[in-house]
């Protein structure tokens, strides 16, 4: 019993510190002095080191979204309208997701470990001792560039889904290339371009602030430092899940 | 308002300038972690100038105890004093001005791994001043020839030894020329030739730059070594040498033991303490 109110007492402190963080991020976002230099390198980092993973995984998702929608649209006769399927799943769900999820696995964790190694080798009070708020210093161009990369590597996904989508279904599944494009053209609600683009601001705050958080709290180690980066991705992947579900039931009550 | 009621009257000013004043108090300060208590009672005075040396078994306590001087940690009890400033209740933003006098060499040298050596060493002037880059980049340069390591100016922290890393740390602590420097075992894992080469660059900062230096070490031969000699500048160059009796007495021991202050001396008292528990830590 006891175990199970330690838990407890525990996850709440965690989940305390947590919105302090963010709190403590966002008042430092709106107040000087801000570390530019710092913004554009992670702004490089998280955009460029993502981008690879990104473009494959969002090229495939389209590809093979394609021949499994192709199977079941031809029990319809509906062959022609795979473009649009292809279009309305990336573009509101798997776009958003994935990209969140390859974000995670890339830059969520390479933050945890990089402020938690900085924690247990003494780095993060070396900044605080120089006069240094790690927060302003670390956090915050980190979680801006999370809260802009998440959507533009989102886009970038999105288009190169539909892509695939199109290789598969002109070379595949014979259908002529402008269905294709202009199935999708004519189904693209305003709807749906809003949710897929709100996703990914919340989705790359929450993929960021997990992991900063994580990594400077890290403690015990080199090993303490591999726990973090563990516990960095297991919560972020699913918070991303978690976070996606509660924002599609908000946008459809509110836009649809 | 607030940032009026701070401001020093040039009569506090003054007595915290003069030889003699304090500069770091500890006033019965206490610290645990959960169930583990660190420090029980503590109380301790640096002088301006001075140098505290501080002994104890691994795990006394000791780098907590630069902690909570940095503000890097809160105790639990107790009143803390940092050059004029009362800390122990300071919020983060306030102890940031604290910290301008103060300079920090950490247990392992916490370079960041990230930058040069330029960069770290100069870190606190292109970060956080409004310094001119010209004269930033020419304070770097000076400190970097008075640690003896000019030419690795561009070098990343993992290209260097043991002993130049630690010898870079202190670069960094002393770039913003601050009043009281704390060096938290400095010369641990150190082969000897190399600890006293940083030794020497501690007792060149503390009598040629008239810092207060607070030194944690567990190794006697260092500890020592740093109370019985001086630098002096001859025509030009600066050489370490024996000390006088008077220079000796300005390095203060003291051993933390069990939480406790098991023992406060000069240099000749703790080599004839008749106390078990020292004299075993001292053969
Ligand atoms: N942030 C912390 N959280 C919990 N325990 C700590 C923390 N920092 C230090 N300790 C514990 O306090 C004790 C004293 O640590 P420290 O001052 O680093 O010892 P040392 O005298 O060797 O420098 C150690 O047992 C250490 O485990
Ligand atoms: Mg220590």
């Amino acid at each position: 019993m006891s175990f199970i109110v330690d838990e407890l007492k525990n996850g709440a402190l965690e989940v305390q510190e947590y919105v302090h963080l963010c709190a403590r991020a966002f008042r430092a976002m709106v107040t000087p002095p801000t570390y530019r230099y710092d913004i554009i390198e992670q702004f490089d980092m998280v955009g460029v080191s993502s981008l690879t993973v990104v473009l494959l995984t969002g090229f495939f998702t389209g590809a093979v979204l394609a021949l499994q929608s192709g199977l079941t649209l031809d029990q319809f006769g509906a062959r022609p309208v795979v473009g649009r399927l292809v279009s309305a799943s990336m573009i509101k769900e798997l776009g958003p997701v994935l990209t969140g999820l390859m974000l995670t696995g890339r830059v969520g964790s390479g933050i945890a470990a990089e402020l938690g190694s900085m924690v247990v080798t003494d780095q993060i009070n070396a900044l605080r001792a120089l006069g240094t708020d790690p927060v302003r210093k670390l956090v915050v161009p980190r979680m801006l560039a999370g809260i802009v990369m998440a959507p533009v590597l989102t886009v970038v996904a999105d288009f190169v889904g539909i892509v695939g989508g199109w290789i598969v279904a002109s070379f595949q599944l014979q259908v002529a290339s402008g269905i294709y494009w202009s199935s999708i053209l004519r189904a693209l609600y305003m709807q749906d371009i809003w949710m897929g683009l709100i996703k990914p601001f919340a989705l790359g705050f929450v993929i960021v602030s997990v992991a900063c958080h994580v990594g400077l709290r890290t403690s015990g180690g080199t090993q303490g430092v591999g726990r973090a980066t563990t516990v960095a991705v297991v919560t972020g992947s699913v918070g991303v899940i978690a976070v996606d579900f509660f924002i599609t039931r908000i946008l459809i009550s509110l836009m649809y | 308002m607030a940032e009026k009621s701070r401001e020093r009257s040039s009569a506090a000013q003054e007595v915290l300038d003069a030889p003699g004043a304090p500069v770091v108090v500890f006033d019965h300060v206490s610290l645990a972690f959960d169930e583990k208590v660190i420090l029980k009672d503590v109380s301790f005075t640096l002088i301006s100038g001075h140098t505290k040396i501080i002994l104890g078994a691994s795990g006394a306590g000791k780098s907590v105890t630069l902690k909570i001087i940095l503000g890097l940690l809160a105790a639990d009890g107790g009143v803390v004093w940092v050059n004029g400033e009362r800390v122990d209740q300071l919020a983060e933003e306030d102890m940031m001005k604290v910290r301008a006098d103060l300079g920090m060499v950490f247990q392992e040298g916490a370079l960041f791994d990230s930058l040069t050596v330029r960069e770290n060493v100069g870190y606190r002037l292109y970060e956080e001043s409004d310094m001119p880059l010209p004269v930033a980049d020419r304070r770097v340069e000076e400190v970097l020839g008075f640690i003896g390591l000019g030419e690795f100016m561009d070098r990343m922290p993992s290209e260097l030894s043991g002993g130049q890393r630690r010898r870079v740390a202190i670069a960094r602590a002393m770039a913003s020329k601050p009043k009281i420097l704390l060096y938290d075992e400095p010369t641990t894992g150190l082969d000897p030739i190399t600890a006293t080469t940083v030794d020497d660059e501690i007792i060149k900062l503390r009598d040629l730059e008239n810092v207060s230096s607070i030194v944690v070490t567990h190794q006697l031969r260092d500890a020592f070594y740093l109370a019985t000699h001086t630098a002096v500048k001859e025509n030009g160059t600066i050489r370490v040498v024996p000390a006088d009796a008077q220079k000796a007495e300005q390095a203060e021991f003291m051993m933390l033991r069990d939480g406790f202050i098991a023992f406060e001396g000069d240099a000749d008292e703790l080599r004839h303490s008749e106390d078990e528990y020292l004299k075993k830590f001292l053969s």
